[in-house]
């Protein structure tokens, strides 16, 4: 199949979009073709936007990959279906209507695989069927015939195994080559809804300026509606013409009369041709075998070990994050140490050196330092996801989410957000329900995610000098702990006030296990270590710099640091606040820290570097010892007890991440949601801080 | 299909058993999401378990497994085969 030495036998190909079902392997396909690093897992709903590549054949041709959010149908219930909806029609603003479509089809499923196929041909775009996973079909002992497969659809089918990049080449002659579209409708439905059906496609036609087979998708949604439709910003009733308004309801009208189910007519006649079709195509060489996936199903959910299993799975990830990854924070420590050892011999004392030493390495040693912990998180969140158990998590964790009026789907949000609260609140895109997804992005900030890893992890080492990893994974998994109860209250509170709806629907497919792919999840690791060490390039190094300059300035070369630092700008905006924090137990340094985190958590340790001057090395144990000995005016240590549980409360429930504040402004379209949330949050983090505090010193502690 | 057998609820199915869809006992947004997922009158459905709290419950049909919480099950109408 060479491309070059003969004329192209279809249009030339500019725009490929890859639709298909959830966890089909589109976004596999896509990142072979453009070489990307697009995110993949075993669960559907990885993809939640449509992710634009580009795909060079040969003869250095270009042509736009466009990677769409997996759906069930074209109707459009969720937001990602309507992503992949505009994106087929052409009514997307910012890609232009794809001149082909690869449906991306789960050999192993292609019942339900194919009813989408059936939907886009409705469309009437050139398209290829990538039939994937391959492998899986025949460790299954099945068997496809994939050319009388070809045959019936009217297109041409690839079969291939994405993950292993067997059936790429093939796809990308055929491409190369270019398709037309030569395929008919072959199902149908009742003759009387047959002929309904092409009366509304004639009037959208006349009246609408439709062509006639995007027409003919449009007519079947518009029966499958099966009510009466009123003029709304429902993306069902997209029909503004009174007159077209008034004839479809007529026509519904007069369907319900005659006793025709005009709302599943289509779908069960797709089905029925679907099965007629795989009749013929697939032979099934053993199907009474058990399969691994259920084996495997029967411990994980089982009454007694599912849980077991789920507990020892997360403790031994966090129990991971204290033990392993001390060597490697060590060794970065030591490489910053050194680092700034080096500034410090090579430069002239002053304000050059200073600010180098005391706010670039320090400030960003602060937080590269838990580069290792972030890593060990993701390694075991991308394992869960690759391997399918995330949704089994999310299988027995639903009934307790739906204790707080939750879906089992905010837990995979909301497991997510652990590691960050960013990809956390874009996978809530999955939750059908407005309400319901809006819930669970108010809620998810509160899980604690790892830029809260720092500031716990200095405050128990100021707690307890020297706790034992066991000590530390405790205390660590109590403000998990605490962060998931603040979750499940406000869930709790939302869904009864602000967001009342009815329970959520929760459904949701289990994919078979599949082994986990180590380069998946060493890319996964890598793609969010580089977004962390951005981070610490961008913004934590510009806040660093200000911070470093806040703290410097004016200058009082011939006060005493402390002093000095007390009546520099910092000094004076944390003395302005600080008899705001003051019944928290917070001196005007730590109201610096918090001023500082606002931009990011993980900041308040490199602020708190600073304002201890702890310049010499980037070093913890010794920002440990500088916060044991910090003491008030009057002699009092600074750093008691309460106040270090007190400093985790606060971090457990502030928002403190302009990040999030960006992302959740994008998904909820308006400020209003961001900025709510940004109340709620702090004022519940300093009514926890307050209460812990002034509640500790009531009972006799300090 | 056996006209004669009751018509249950999905849920009144113990793990493991199958049965034939016979229709939903409402009409609304969800029904119309699993109708288009293949949950389809006429079509066979089996519970594969429960999860360890009782709710919600694993189903296969088509081919593929499924889950839904007991109130979506009781959507669904079965005969018994
Ligand atoms: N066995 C096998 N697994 C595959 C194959 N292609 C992809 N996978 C795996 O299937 C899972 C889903 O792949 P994705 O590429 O994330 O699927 P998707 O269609 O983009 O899914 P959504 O984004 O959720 O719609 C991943 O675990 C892949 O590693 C294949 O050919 N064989
Ligand atoms: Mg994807």
């Amino acid at each position: 199949m060479s491309d070059t030495s003969r004329p192209n036998a279809g249009p030339t190909i500019q725009t490929i979009a890859l639709a298909g079902n959830p966890n089909s392997g589109k976004t596999t396909l896509f990142n072979a073709f453009t070489k990307l690093r697009q995110k993949v897992g075993n669960y559907a709903g990885v993809t939640v936007e449509k992710k634009t590549g580009t795909l060079v054949l040969a003869g250095n041709r270009v042509v736009n990959v466009v990677d769409l959010p997996g759906t069930y149908s074209l109707a459009v219930r969720s937001p990602d279906e309507r992503i992949a909806r505009e994106v087929l029609t052409g009514r997307s603003g910012d890609t232009t209507r794809p001149d082909l479509v690869i449906c991306v089809v789960d050999a192993g499923n292609l019942e339900r695989n194919l009813y989408l196929v059936s939907q886009i041909q409705d469309l009437g775009l050139p398209m290829i069927i990538a039939l994937n996973m391959m492998d899986e079909v025949q460790r299954q002992g099945k068997e496809i015939d994939v050319a009388q497969l070809s045959a019936v659809l009217g297109v041409p089918v690839i079969p291939m195994v994405a993950n292993q990049n067997r059936g790429i080449e093939e796809l990308k002659a055929l491409i190369a080559q270019g398709v037309e579209a030569t395929y008919t409708r072959r199902w149908r439905m009742a003759p009387d809804l047959e002929e309904q059906a092409q009366h509304i496609v004639r009037l959208l036609v006349e009246h609408e300026g439709f062509e006639e087979s995007e027409a003919f998708s449009e007519a079947i949604s518009i029966l499958s509606v099966g009510r009466k439709i009123e003029k709304s910003d429902d993306p069902a009733d997209r029909f503004f013409k009174e007159e077209l308004i008034h004839q479809i309801n007529a026509i519904q009208d007069r369907l319900r009369k005659m006793g025709l189910r005009a709302r599943s007519a289509a779908v069960e006649a797709r089905y029925a041709w679907i099965k007629q079709v795989l009749r013929d195509v697939v032979k099934d060489h053993r199907p009474d075998q058990q399969n691994i996936t259920d084996r495997i199903d029967a411990f994980v959910t089982h009454k007694i070990f599912g849980w077991l299993f789920f507990g020892g799975i997360m403790g031994t990830m966090f129990f991971m994050i204290f033990t392993i990854a001390t060597y490697p924070m060590d060794w970065i420590d030591a490489g910053f140490g050194w680092l700034s050892g080096i500034v410090a011999d090579a430069l002239p004392a002053g304000l050059l050196a200073d600010l180098l030493v005391n706010g670039i390495i320090a400030g960003v040693g602060g937080v590269v330092i838990f580069l290792p912990q972030i890593l060990i998180l993701f390694f075991f969140i991308g394992l869960l996801q690759d391997t399918g158990y995330m949704a089994r998590a999310a299988f027995i964790m639903d009934r307790v989410m739906s204790k707080v009026g939750l879906h089992g789907k905010s837990f995979i949000p909301l497991l997510s957000s652990c590691a960050c609260a960013i990809p956390g609140i874009m996978a809530a895109r999955t939750i059908e329900s407005n309400k319901d997804r809006l819930v669970t992005i108010l809620v998810a900030p509160m899980m604690s995610c790892s830029a809260r890893l720092p500031v716990y992890i200095i405050m128990i080492a100021v707690l307890i000098p020297d706790a034992t990893a066991l000590q530390k994974s405790g205390i660590m998994i109590l403000m998990y702990l605490l962060g998931t109860a603040g979750v499940g209250i406000m869930a709790f509170v939302f869904k009864r006030t602000l967001l009342k709806s009815q329970q959520p629907i929760f459904i949701l497919e289990l994919p078979p296990y599949r082994m986990p792919s180590l380069k998946t999840i060493l890319l996964q690791m890598w793609e969010r270590s580089r977004i962390f060490l951005k981070r610490a390039g961008t913004v934590i190094l510009l806040m660093s710099i200000v911070l470093w300059f806040l703290m410097s300035f004016p200058r009082h070369q011939d006060l005493p640091p402390h002093e000095a630092l007390k009546h520099s700008y910092a000094g004076s905006i944390g003395s302005t606040m600080e008899p705001v924090i003051k019944p928290l137990g917070y001196d005007w340094r730590i109201g610096i820290g918090l001023i500082g985190s606002f931009a990011a958590r993980e900041v308040f340790v490199s602020t708190m570097s600073i304002v201890f001057n702890v310049s010499e090395e980037a070093d913890a144990g010794i920002l440990r010892d500088e916060f044991r000995q910090a003491r008030w005016p009057d002699g009092r240590p600074l750093f008691t007890p309460l106040v270090c549980i007190g400093l985790m409360v606060f971090f457990v429930f502030a928002m403190q991440c302009i990040s999030t504040i960006a992302v959740v402004y994008r998904e909820t379209g308006g400020w209003l949601w961001p900025t709510f949330q940004l109340m709620y949050m702090t004022s519940l983090a300093y009514v926890a801080a307050f209460l812990v505090y002034q509640v500790g010193r009531m009972m006799g502690f300090s | 299909m056996t006209e004669e057998s009751p018509i249950k609820l999905l849920n009144d199915l113990v793990k493991g058993q199958t049965a034939r869809i016979h229709d939903f006992t409402e009409e609304n947004d969800t029904c119309a999401r699993l109708e288009e997922m293949g949950v389809t009158p006429g079509e066979e459905i089996s519970v594969v378990r429960y999860a360890p709290l009782g709710d919600p419950i694993e189903i296969r049909v088509r081919g593929y497994n499924l889950s839904l919480r007991k109130e979506e099950a009781d959507l669904i109408q079965v005969t018994e085969i």
